[in-house]
């Protein structure tokens, strides 16, 4: 045991000289990770098996996630943004509030979608028992989920008819909780904050450019936008604005971002009708009509 | 006031309670059982030599910020000396020594962190584990709270946004650690929540401290800041009296 660990901490002493601007603060060994081999997914009416994954992993996720799960694959240094590192437990795609664990859902939705503006491949020809697998695989390199259970999702009520005012209003929303700040009024990621922006491990990150016709990572429907700023991508600056923005409001704002985005959509054309003009960021700060 | 288990395996605190059990009786159940006994440790923590130059804080990316701070320009909270050399924002806590219910009992106080002025107030806010704590706003403009703990302790980051008018976020944490919070909007704004196991106290504008709370017993207390590191001193506490510790951090 103690010849191990000693091997284990020259190695990842090794690693963390390696990679010091960009510490990592991972640090288990195979034999921790190993004691969680026996995890479990559910999804639907599927249970994946951490042990039935192995194989898989090897062959197309450790280049990049490593053999820790850490982050640390081969690829690392030539990957931004970095590969997740899975022992932390935190995820960007959730449906469950900031701070709490993504459910199995979420992750099996991840891997088939991929990270839009990322190394992050689509994996789509999985079978879905593989791909649950992989999900128990991915849960067992983190202790968290042996003492937490996943947060409660969001609940999402039915959208709405896009209307001419729901825009109006959803650009209401976006100035009061002042998206721009880092989104920029126009949504070309040119907020006066956007410069400075940092991820949980001090790496510079840019906010989504909404004109440039890419997909957001974690989604591109309308139910994936609203999704995304209720419950925030953790590990970066993205926050949650669940406690803020009501339901309803929030669906106003999923049609307002949609007359940013290069697609077409009938959000835009209603906007263009309107003559709606960007918020003006040099207005005072907007009354706090949005409390509940 | 804290809450007190009467279960302690030590020798000494059993004499003690049979002690406190005689003299009070039946009024035991229902009362704090610490107060008999209770002391603390106070003392001041000095800084010696120069302070670091704290520089003044650009707000320019936010004129609400620039209007909010015009009457009293901010500038970095690193290292606060205040007159006399008294060192502010020092966290103190008994690092060795506590046992039974003086180490386990959380405090019911909830304290706040507010976000004033783009600034956090105050710049450190220390804690007990899972003691509740909220997150407040006063400014009109847009915040989110972003505390980054390292998860591998236990502490999971959230990160929250806080508009003009935002009702308080209640939180605690699960276990020891200095963690760093930050506004991504305002990356000025950096502060600290300091989570420590058992009492402590917070160094004021003069340097002094007091953490009350404190059974009679030997302890280390141990001063902890964010720049310039920790120390630690023994320190003795009788029964109903102040032990006593002073600190001096050396300047650069
Ligand atoms: C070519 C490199 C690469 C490969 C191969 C790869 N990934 Fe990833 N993966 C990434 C990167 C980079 C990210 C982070 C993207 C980001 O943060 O935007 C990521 C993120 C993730 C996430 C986190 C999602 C979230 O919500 O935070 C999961 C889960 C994941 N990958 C699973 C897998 C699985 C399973 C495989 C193998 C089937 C795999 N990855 C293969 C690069 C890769
Ligand atoms: C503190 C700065 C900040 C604020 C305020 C902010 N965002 Fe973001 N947002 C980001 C960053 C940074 C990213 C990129 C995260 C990444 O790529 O991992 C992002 C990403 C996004 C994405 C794309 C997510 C994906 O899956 O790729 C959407 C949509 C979004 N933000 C919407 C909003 C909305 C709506 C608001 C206001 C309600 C908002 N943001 C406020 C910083 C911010």
């Amino acid at each position: 045991m103690r010849t191990r660990l000693r091997k284990w901490s020259l190695w990842l002493g090794a690693a963390a000289f390696l990679t010091l601007p960009l510490a990592s603060w991972a640090q288990l060994s195979t034999f921790d990770i190993e004691t969680r081999i026996g995890a479990e997914s559910h999804v639907g009416n599927i249970t994946g098996h951490a042990k039935d994954a192995k194989a898989d992993y090897r062959r197309y996720c450790v280049g990049c996630h490593g053999v820790l799960g850490d982050g640390n694959g081969e690829n690392f240094p030539w990957v931004d943004p970095k590969p997740r590192d899975f022992q932390l437990g935190v995820f960007k795609c959730r449906s469950t509030p900031t701070g709490t664990l993504p459910t199995d859902e979420d992750l099996f939705d991840t891997i088939a979608r991929g990270m839009d503006r990322s190394n992050m491949p689509q994996w789509s020809t999985f079978t879905k028992q593989e791909r649950a697998d992989l999900v128990a695989w991915v849960k067992h390199f983190s202790p968290r989920w042996a003492n937490e259970k996943p947060g409660a999702p969001i609940t999402i009520p039915p959208e709405p008819e896009v209307t001419p005012e729901r825009i109006k209003a959803g650009r209401d929303v976006f100035a009061r909780v002042q998206c721009w700040k880092c989104h920029g009024v126009q949504g070309m990621a040119n907020g006066p904050s956007a410069a400075t922006l940092t991820d949980d491990q001090g790496r510079p990150i840019q906010p989504f450019n909404f004109t440039e016709g890419a997909r957001p990572k974690c989604g591109d429907t309308d139910r994936d936008l609203y999704r995304i700023f209720m419950t925030g991508l953790d590990g970066t600056p993205m926050p949650s604005f669940a406690d803020n923005i009501k339901p309803d409001e929030a669906w106003d704002l999923v049609f307002y971002l949609r007359t940013f985005m290069r697609q077409h959509s009938k959000e835009k054309e209603l906007a263009k009708q309107l003559g709606l003009k960007p918020v003006d960021p040099n207005a005072p700060a907007p009354a706090a009509s949005g409390q509940q | 006031m804290r809450k007190r288990s009467m279960r302690s395996r030590y020798n000494f605190a059993a004499v003690l309670s049979a002690v406190v059990l005689v003299c009070c009786g039946a009024l035991i159940s229902n009362q704090n059982v610490s107060a008999a006994g209770e002391g603390k440790i106070t003392g001041t923590v000095k800084l010696e030599g120069t302070a670091p130059h704290m520089r003044g804080i650009d707000m320019s990316k936010d004129p609400y910020c620039v209007k909010a701070s015009a009457s009293a320009p901010a500038h970095m909270e690193n290292v606060v000396v205040g007159s006399g050399g008294g060192l502010e924002h020092v966290v103190l806590y008994i690092s060795d020594g506590l046992t039974g219910g003086a180490l386990t009992a959380v405090p019911s106080e909830e304290p706040v962190f507010d976000q004033k002025n783009c600034m956090y107030t105050p710049h450190v806010l220390a804690l007990d584990i899972n003691q509740k704590f909220k997150v407040t706003t006063s400014d009109q403009t847009t915040h989110n709270i972003h505390p980054n703990p390292n998860p591998m302790t236990g502490n999971i980051p959230w990160n929250q946004s806080q508009p003009p008018g935002a009702a308080a976020i209640e939180k605690s944490w699960k276990a020891t650690e200095w963690i760093p919070v930050q506004c991504n909007i305002h990356p000025w704004m950096h502060g600290w929540f300091a989570v420590v196991k058992g009492p402590y106290a917070t160094s004021d504008a003069s340097g002094a401290y007091t953490i009350n709370n404190v059974p009679p017993g030997s302890y280390t207390v141990t001063a902890w800041q964010e720049d310039l590191g920790t120390q630690t001193q023994k320190v003795t506490v009788a029964a109903g009296a102040a032990g006593s510790a002073n600190f001096t951090f050396k300047g650069k």
